[in-house]
């Protein structure tokens, strides 16, 4: 027999996992460069580390997705954060759990981990 | 958790186009690459856009592959899946432009749709529950058996304005209040739902079945709780195995959740269903044939009154509806009465999914707010006629309804607009016709179907349907006079007139259509002995035009008869006595030479 909390706890489940159908195109996206050089550099853990994180908070109008090559080889793997309206933010030499402090900071936060952008590497 | 979902389509169009084999090769490939953790499959109903499947979409990117082939499979994961790379060549093409890939809301067949009926259908998988719950699924129904008192739920459905969509267009909320009020101290009523779809051309109740079978049962629910009933039947036609199948698990999850059965959401509320198949009679329909047949006895109707609200399954106060009707509910409890009403037009409210078929780009299904006018779903949403023919009508209704000429393509598409002009909504099937169609023929075609479905229990249906016909076959033969066109005419009204239910009350409205909007067809075929469009057989004649025959001896050696001779390099002629215009010589001709008046 279900009850209405029943029902709502299988709701809430579900949504994260249906939302990522939603398309919509005033939301942020992450980015994860893919190709060859980001592969080799451990570009799919840091994927799935995002992409599960996104999913397991239950975080709305953000699309975890993948590119090829940006071009910056030895920085792989390269993350990009776009949100509409905001600069592009480009993280470098991303882990899994370097992932998980973005989600933390950049994107539930608000605040740019400048530690682990691009800039602070060529300055 | 699932980084990406793929979404194939599991609806009947993109299934007998190998959609399943896809999606048993795509498991497999991901699999082999590594990423069966982190991709998942999802096999949903009708994305709507049937002329290019099957139809593949991938999330979160929503990229839209179509036409997809088995050996497209390797690529799209190796490339797509694993590396993030899109395989422009099989994306859809009107999703492309320049540099970016456009979001599928964009493309001119979804961007003016609307969808509140398939609004899960091509989205969720329909034979898991959990994500119909997930889209809000079973929470009117628990809205209704907490907050609402029945009468509430009508006066909402009242409110909202929804009208019967099997065709009829009868208030919903007026049914079911006729149902809830008529009679007093009933023992036992019944929720029935029309899943008989059988008009030709349409296939919406098919795809919402097989796409969102739980938002059918749960609107069920509803309806039970509103009039008082605890049993409901789903009167589904044989005809359509994947919907049967999706609806029987359906049903099943729902019962084992405790969304039918004793006790609902720990209420007093009872309600379960079943399902019962329909044997292929399109009468069975019609709402008192349909019942009649649920009881066991032969598929007939009945006259009316009494009406089902009062005297319907088993002589119990029913109500009937018909499967879009239901998938509208759950969302007009939730989202409120004024919302669907401030859709629509003043006395059509809400929206239609109409089933494109014919001479058009985008077959398909399109749901589209009411008040859209039909040259918007044909060009804008069909993507127009395909070979740049020219638009000579659309038939709506199926063999209940009429054809629209173009003059009439901008009125706004409503019930009551429709039945202006001869035609009418029908349940939603909407066919195109270009030049190329002889619109006596079409009417020929849907009174050759109602011969055949006429049940036979009534005389004016039986032998008025059968003589119809028989004028037809008399004009496109060329043996008819101006006189009978008018013995037609009077026929139709009496047939209409006189029959005992909507199968013969409705049966000669495509006659009327076309002798109201193409009488000059019709008079073409009697007077002249000519069909304009060329489809006529009995009225064309084959030739070969001299100057353009080379005398290659193709044609000659492409009749199955032998009717055309001649000699190499000299032109060829057709002995019109032999041939049997099969058309064959047309097709083999590279010149152009042979034509057919």
């Amino acid at each position: 027999m279900k009850s209405l909390e029943e029902l709502a706890a299988i709701r809430n489940k579900m949504q994260n996992q249906v939302n990522l159908r939603s398309e919509d195109s005033s939301c942020t996206r992450i980015v994860v460069g893919m190709a060859t050089c980001g592969i080799a550099a451990g570009a799919r853990p840091v994927l799935k580390a995002f992409s599960d994180g996104i999913q397991e908070k239950g975080i709305k109008d953000v699309m975890v997705t993948q590119t090829g090559c940006v071009g910056l080889c030895q920085y792989e793997p390269i993350v990009e954060v776009m949100a509409p309206g905001k600069e592009k933010v480009t993280y470098i030499k991303m882990t899994a759990e370097k992932a998980a402090e973005v989600i933390e900071h950049h994107i539930i936060g608000g605040e740019v981990l400048t530690k682990y952008t691009i800039n602070s590497a060529i300055q | 958790m699932y980084r990406s979902q793929v979404l194939i389509c599991g609806g009947t169009g993109c299934t007998s186009s190998g959609s399943d084999k896809i999606a048993k090769k795509l498991e497999e490939e991901i699999e082999l690459n590594g990423l069966a953790g982190e991709v998942k499959v999802v096999r949903t109903g009708c994305f709507g856009l049937c002329a290019l499947g099957p139809i593949m979409i991938v999330y979160p990117e929503g990229t839209f592959y179509s036409m997809v082939k088995l050996e497209d499979i390797p690529e799209i994961v190796s490339e797509h899946l694993l590396k993030g790379r899109v395989v422009t060549r099989l994306v859809y093409d009107e999703t492309l432009a320049e540099n970016e890939i456009k979001s599928l809301n964009e493309t001119n067949f979804y961007k003016k749709q609307h969808r509140i009926a398939l609004r899960n259908c091509g989205v969720i998988n329909p034979e898991n529950i959990d994500e119909y719950i997930g889209m809000d699924g079973y929470r009117a129904l628990g809205k209704v058996l907490t907050e609402m008192t029945p009468d509430e739920v009508i006066q909402v459905v009242l409110d909202s304005g929804l009208r019967g969509r099997g065709g009829g267009g009868f208030p919903t909320g007026k049914k079911w209040q006729l149902a809830r009020n008529l009679v007093k101290d009933a023992d036992q009523k019944y929720v029935c739902c029309n899943a008989d779809e059988g008009d030709p051309g349409a296939f919406m109740d098919r795809s919402v079945l097989e796409g969102d079978p739980h938002v059918v049962i749960e609107a069920m629910a509803i309806a039970g709780y509103a009039i008082g009933a605890t049993q409901g039947y789903i009167y589904i036609r044989a005809e359509y195995p994947i919907a049967v199948q999706r609806l029987q698990i359906a049903i099943d999850q729902a019962r084992e959740y405790g969304l039918l059965g004793k006790n609902i959401f720990g209420t007093d509320f009872c309600f379960d269903l079943d399902i019962r198949l329909g044997a292929g009679a399109f009468v069975c329909g019609e709402e008192t044939a349909l019942m009649t047949s649920i009881e066991g006895n032969r598929g007939e109707p009945r006259p009316r009154p009494p009406f089902p609200a009062e005297s319907g399954l088993f002589k119990k106060p029913t109500v009937l509806n018909n499967v879009e009707t239901y998938a509208n509910i759950p969302q007009i409890i939730l989202n409120g009465a004024e919302w669907f009403a401030s859709m629509g037009t003043e006395k059509s409210k809400g929206t239609k999914v109409f089933a494109l078929g014919g001479k058009i780009h985008n077959t398909g299904l399109v749901e589209i707010p009411m008040g859209t006018t039909l040259r918007e779903v044909i060009y804008e949403i069909g993507g127009g006629i395909p070979n740049g023919k020219k638009f000579k009508a659309a038939q709506t209704g199926g063999p209940s309804g009429g054809c629209i000429p173009a003059e009439h393509l901008d009125i706004p598409i409503d019930y009551d607009n429709l039945i202006a002009i001869g035609s009418m909504m029908g349940s939603g099937g909407l066919i195109v016709m270009d030049e190329d169609n002889c619109m006596v023929d079409i009417a020929k075609f849907f009174l050759q179907f109602t011969v055949d479905e006429s049940c036979g229990k009534c005389t004016p249906c039986r032998l008025g349907t059968k003589r119809l016909y028989e004028m037809l076959e008399k004009i496109t033969s060329g043996n008819a006079a101006m006189e009978d066109l008018d013995k037609m005419e009077k026929l139709c009204y009496y047939i209409k007139n006189n029959s005992l239910c909507g199968l013969g009350q409705t049966a000669p409205n495509p006659v009327l259509s076309t002798l109201r909007y193409f009488k000059d067809e019709y008079i073409a075929h009697v007077k002249d002995k000519k069909c304009p469009a060329g489809v006529c057989q009995d009225l064309l004649t084959y030739k070969i035009i001299d100057l353009k025959c080379k005398g290659c001896t193709a044609c000659a050696r492409g009749c199955p008869v032998g009717a055309i001779s001649g000699t190499v390099k000299q032109p060829h002629v057709i002995d019109t006595n032999k041939c049997i215009k099969c058309g064959a010589c047309i097709t083999k001709c590279k010149f152009g030479a042979i034509i057919k008046e």
